[in-house]
């Protein structure tokens, strides 16, 4: 079964090439049919790897194999490769897993878009780059699929391209993941030469071999590749606009997949990260400052989504906090039941505002319990999930990161505390104010108009509505899993720890607490999440606006769109306008055209004897060449 | 070096030439309106079959010149027919037999359409000529007849100030050409001072001996010409005039094949025949090519004509051949000569869809366009695939010329590498900003009434956009056919200037592969390791 891995790219591969030919023949519902059967078969597929290698008995359970060669020029030698073990294995289980149902959900979504099956061509792209970037064998093919994945999201964000906002989103997206692909080409090249190689096993059989230093700057320039591609402090601000693409693809890659490939990554290279304390460090730093800006933004948002953006934020920050710590089965857990939760999530606020003929505006929903039933059930679940909540998914997954923080990064574990706290208190804001409260759908004026959230016309209101079985049957798939995924973090040989573990070997953090500490600390966590929904609730099931909670710092994002502008935008346009207009038309031609002038006013006392006229002289020296030629030929065949 | 009886690489030229001849002299009367443009078409597919039959019999492997062949011609004067091919001629001379008949099906004119495909033709045969030459008289020919048909087709089928710009352009490169010039008799004459036979071939050139001073200014003679064509700033200012005023499809053959003969000559002359002086500038050039990667990019930011844009954006992708060149090591020059092939399909994609555009909409004007995704959502596609291959996406054939040329400069020259990947991201801002604002957004009211392609059209680009993609996936049999002759490039230069392996930082990364190339090269083709003998050709048969 191994042997055939490379099916599991190929099958959505195959899916967009097809929806390419003939997509806009199959059209509505059919296209979309036949992308979701495509990812579901890669899902199956995905299946049957992950028991052929259960069945692999070796301390590191792992396959590898070479495709075809890419490239091979004076040392470099690259090959499409593919290379599968428990940790990539638990990437493409719930990538394949999580995409299969939100196509699902997308075909409902979707209904009635004049570009439905273009939208499905690109998801099944998105899912095949993805799975690429998680199974390649090298740097290259991991850059080939987080570039292609980034390209995707370029394209999901702008999807509505008619609409300025969602271009300028989606070009801001790529933009600032560009600025990070920057580390990662530089990466890249001092890994090669220092490594001679590209290839990750053998990279890291020659960790000892490389200096610190230089694996430290390697480090730290995936870092930079990292903050672009999972948001991270201060790469950040375009998850928020990417908001603007059809909410599936917020669910698909803006939570649940594309923005944890930087998570990852890091855990790929962990023998890197291991090697360099420093480059842990910085890891850990940006994880949890990130985690705690994050969430101090997501507390006063008033578009449904942008909220989960920066909880997304936030909550990879969580994962990074982990990686710095060592605690990558930690981090790898929390993405896990991350894509779980937040999907869920995602795909509810889409039901939300599918429900609502497209309204985004927290402060213009409420009591919406009453109406759409199953989104609530299941959006509650993921509620009390990301709340960490115990005993859902989240309390064991964020638990397990706090845990190891604690023990290695008490000053991190603080700020994650608290985070934790902002958390669950940020997520109960938004359930009272959607779910809870009075309806507030019908109101034709806004309490407090949000310029970002009116994207849709919201004339007048009819009733919202439930929605149909494509989309609540993934809602309550992903509800289950948000609930028990903490099962991952049972002993016993199904255990998350016992089938990642080994992949990390000595990098993984060990210093482990006594059992005594973790009943506290759990009990902490308990109480942190408790208190927070209980105030989240307390304070906005009734009441829809507190200034004094919803600060211009904290609803602008602190700022950092504003600092960019200044900082990087203008300056940069007036560079180049300076460019363009004063140094090559002025400077530059200009220095071109004087010295004409001066050579003119010589060869006017000349050109008295010439006729002036270019074409002339240009003429006659076609002329020439012609007969140089028919002579040269002449000579050669009867010579 | 191999040698055929059968003799593609003169039909390669003569079939062009003779070909402008025929649509030139075939009278108008009696004919279709249609009839000489049938026939160009007719000669440039021939042309393009004769290149892939080229790149059919080409070896894969060896290094040496393919197909070559010569007749002695003015044999008093040193001049001789000369030509051969290898593998950092090869995809040049596949590449211009692809554009031309792309260029004269997607961009046909309207008026005078007799005279316009015979200049096109004449300089088919003039580019074809300057890639298959080694006599150096009979590439300067070819180099130089490539301004005649240029200089016509811009004053004759041009925009507005098509006068002002077509002089301008002309007057430009020829001043770089007369240093050229210079340059050839200079190098003749001192290689016959000291072996007492006169030749312009460059094989025997390649062992003159030159002292620092002569080569550097020699040099400085060849590369004058060579930096106006590509061109390498701060010689790129006829670009905008000319490009702003230029018919398309003069537009697609100077960008796609004629640009290249500049960097193709830095290649091919200056680091085969002045190695020393080469590594002596090496910083000079890789800081031009800095700067044309990044302050190309920046200047093509802030421009509001689509087809001057699109000239800018190349003087930014040439950058990147003249900084993979001057990295002198393997992975840097291999990446140059195929960005060079790259770029030739990439740039000819876009200006061609750009070209369509115009014929809808007459505006060069991005503020004019809007939305036209909704109404031409093929071209759109096209575009966008063109755009990401000109940005470098993986995937798609830039990256791998990109990925290659970077990373050997970053071995060979770190600093230079890292400030040129700044040019990647300067590159997606231009061309992202400027797909949002041509194809994205609300349409207006002409912007919704635009058409999408015609399935003509689209067959026309296709065969572009089919290489942008084959060519991101499967590198590997280009590069197997480019890389042999670059690395008896690298060798080469390394030997002349006694750095036998490059030194330092990137010294330990590639021992293995030089010295088992330098073996490779010894044994195979025997004397070419070996200066001051000219029985270097013929030996690898």
């Amino acid at each position: 079964m191994l042997t055939v891995t490379w099916l599991v790219i190929a099958l959505p591969l195959l899916g967009f090439v097809v929806l390419v030919a003939t997509g806009r023949r199959l059209g509505e519902p059919w296209a979309g049919w036949l992308a979701t059967a495509m990812v579901s078969a890669s899902f199956l597929v995905a299946i049957g790897l992950y028991l052929d290698l259960l069945g692999i008995k070796a301390p590191v359970r792992s396959y590898s194999e070479n495709l075809w060669t890419w490239l091979d020029v004076g040392g470099l030698n690259l090959h499409a490769g593919l290379y599968v073990d428990p940790l990539s294995m638990t990437m493409v289980l719930f990538v394949t897993g999580v995409s299969a149902l939100i196509h699902l959900y997308s075909i409902g979504y979707m209904h009635g878009d004049k570009d439905f099956a273009k939208f499905f061509l690109y998801l099944n792209l998105f899912v095949a780059s993805m799975l690429i970037l998680v199974l390649g064998s090298n740097m290259v093919m991991t850059f080939i699929g987080w570039e292609g994945v980034g390209t995707c999201s370029y394209w999901l964000v702008s999807f509505w391209f008619e609409r300025n906002t969602a271009a300028v989103a989606g070009k801001k997206a790529f933009l600032y993941n560009r600025l990070g692909d920057v580390g990662f080409m530089l990466a890249m090249f001092l890994t090669f030469e220092n490594f001679h190689s590209l290839d990750y096993s053998t990279i890291f059989a020659r960790v000892d071999s490389v200096s610190s230093l230089n694996i430290t700057v390697i480090c730290l320039l995936l870092v930079v590749a990292v903050m672009g591609k999972s948001a991270q402090i201060p790469l950040f601000p375009w998850l928020a606009d990417a908001m603007e693409g059809p909410t599936p693809v917020s669910a698909l890659i803006h939570a649940a997949t594309m923005v944890t490939a930087g998570v990852y990554l890091l855990c790929r290279v962990h023998p890197l990260l291991h090697a360099s304390p420093t480059a842990s460090l910085v890891v850990a730093i940006m994880g949890a400052v990130t985690a705690f800006v994050g969430a101090t933004i997501a507390c006063a948002q008033q578009d449904i989504k942008k909220v989960l953006a920066y909880s997304t934020i936030s909550q990879l920050g969580y994962m990074f906090l982990a990686i710095g710590c060592g605690a990558y089965t930690a981090a790898i857990f929390l993405m896990v039941a991350h894509a779980f939760f937040k999907a869920l999530l995602f795909l509810g606020s889409g039901s939300v505002i599918h429900g609502l003929h497209g309204e985004q505006d927290l402060k213009r929903m409420g009591n919406l319990r009453q109406y759409m039933p199953i989104t609530f059930i299941t959006f509650a679940i993921g509620w009390l999930a990301i709340a960490a909540v115990p005993p859902l998914s989240g309390f064991w997954a964020k638990g397990d990161i706090l845990d190891n923080a604690f023990a290695a990064r008490p000053v991190l574990w603080g700020i994650g505390v608290f985070t934790a706290a902002l958390t669950a208190y940020y997520m109960s804001r938004l359930t009272s104010l959607a779910f809870f409260g009075s309806d507030r759908w019908g109101q034709k004026h806004p309490v407090d108009p949000d310029p970002w959230a009116h994207h849709a016309e919201v004339g007048e209101q009819r009733a919202p509505v439930e929605s149909p079985l494509v989309m609540t049957l993934p809602l309550w798939i992903l509800a289950f899993f948000a609930a028990t995924a903490g099962l991952l973090a049972t002993s016993g040989n199904f255990s998350l720890s016992a089938w990642v573990d080994p992949v990390f070997g000595s990098s993984l953090f060990s210093n482990h607490l006594p059992a005594g500490d973790l009943w506290v600390l759990g009990l902490l966590d308990t109480v942190v999440a408790l208190g927070g929904v209980a105030l989240g609730i307390w304070l906005w099931v009734s009441r829809t606006d507190r200034p004094a909670l919803e600060i211009p710092f904290l609803r602008n994002a602190w700022y950092v769109n504003e600092a960019y502008d200044t900082l990087l935008g203008r300056p940069s346009t007036r560079l180049a306008h300076f460019s363009a207009e004063e140094v090559d038309l002025k400077v530059i031609d200009g220095a071109v055209n004087s010295l004409a002038g001066l050579v003119r006013g010589a060869g006017r006392i000349v050109a008295k004897t010439q006729t002036g006229y270019l074409r002339n002289y240009a003429l006659a020296m076609v002329g020439g060449v012609v007969l140089i030629l028919a002579f040269m030929v002449t000579r050669m065949w009867w010579g | 070096m191999t040698t055929s009886s059968f003799p593609y690489l003169l039909l390669l030229v003569v079939i062009p030439a003779l070909g402008s001849l025929l649509v030139a002299i075939w009278p108008r009367k009696s004919v279709a309106d249609w009839f000489h443009e049938a026939l160009g078409v007719g000669v440039s597919v021939l042309t393009l079959v004769m290149a892939v039959a080229v790149l059919v019999v080409f070896k894969s492997g060896v290094a040496g010149y393919q197909l070559a062949s010569e007749h002695a011609w003015a044999s008093g004067l040193g001049i001789q027919w000369s030509v051969g091919i290898d593998g950092i001629s090869l995809f040049l001379v596949v590449m211009t037999g692809l554009l031309f008949p792309v260029a004269l099906l997607g961009a046909r004119v309207k008026r005078d359409r007799r005279a316009f495909v015979a200049w096109v033709l004449l300089m088919e045969a003039a580019c074809m000529g300057s890639f298959v030459s080694l006599d150096l008289v009979f590439f300067f020919l070819f180099f130089e007849l490539t301004l005649v048909p240029t200089y016509f087709l811009i004053s004759g089928w041009g925009y507005a100030r098509r006068g002002y710009a077509a002089i301008k352009f002309f007057i430009y490169t020829f001043t770089g050409s007369a240093f050229m010039l210079v340059g050839i008799v200079a190098l003749a004459f001192i290689h016959r001072s000291q072996t007492g036979v006169l030749t312009f071939d460059l094989v025997p050139l390649m062992h003159t001996h030159l002292s620092g001073t002569q080569g550097v200014l020699l040099f400085c003679a060849f590369t004058a010409a060579f930096a106006v064509k590509a061109p390498i700033f701060p010689f790129h200012t006829w670009l905008p005039n000319t490009h702003s005023e230029s018919p398309v499809a003069c537009a697609v053959l100077m960008i796609g094949v004629m640009a290249k003969m500049g960097t193709y000559g830095v290649i091919r002359f200056d680091l085969n025949l002045f190695p020393q002086a080469c590594r002596t500038v090496a910083p000079v050039l890789l800081t031009l090519a800095v700067i044309g990667i990044t302050y190309g990019a920046l200047v093509a930011c802030a421009q509001r004509n689509i087809k001057v844009l699109l000239a800018y954006s190349s003087l930014a992708q040439m950058g990147f051949v003249v900084l993979g060149t001057f990295a002198i090591d393997p992975q840097g020059v291999t990446g140059g000569v195929l960005q060079m092939v790259n770029h030739g399909i990439t740039s000819a994609a876009l200006f061609i869809l750009v070209g369509w555009i115009y014929r809808r909409r007459h505006t060069w004007q991005i503020a004019s366009l809007r939305g036209l995704q909704a109404s031409a959502p093929v071209m759109a596609g096209a575009f966008m695939l063109a755009m990401l291959a000109s940005i470098g996406v993986p995937g798609l054939n830039g990256f791998v010329s990109e990925f290659l040329v970077l990373l050997g400069t970053f071995e060979a020259h770190r600093w230079w590498g890292v400030v040129a990947v700044a040019g990647v991201v300067i590159a997606a801002v231009y061309f992202l900003w400027t797909y949002q604002r041509v194809f994205q957004g609300a349409p207006g009211p002409d912007d919704a009434t635009t058409s999408d392609l015609t399935w003509r059209e689209g067959l026309i680009v296709a065969p572009l956009l089919v290489l942008i993609v084959v060519m991101g996936v499967f590198p590997k049999p280009v590069l197997d056919r480019i890389t042999p002759s670059v690395d008896r490039l690298v060798v080469h230069v390394d030997h002349v200037t006694h750095t036998d392996l490059p030194s330092g930082l990137h010294g330990s990364a590639l021992p293995a592969l030089h010295s088992s190339a330098l073996s490779a090269q010894c044994s195979s083709t025997a004397v070419s390791c070996h200066p001051a003998t000219s029985a270097t050709r013929g030996v690898a048969r």
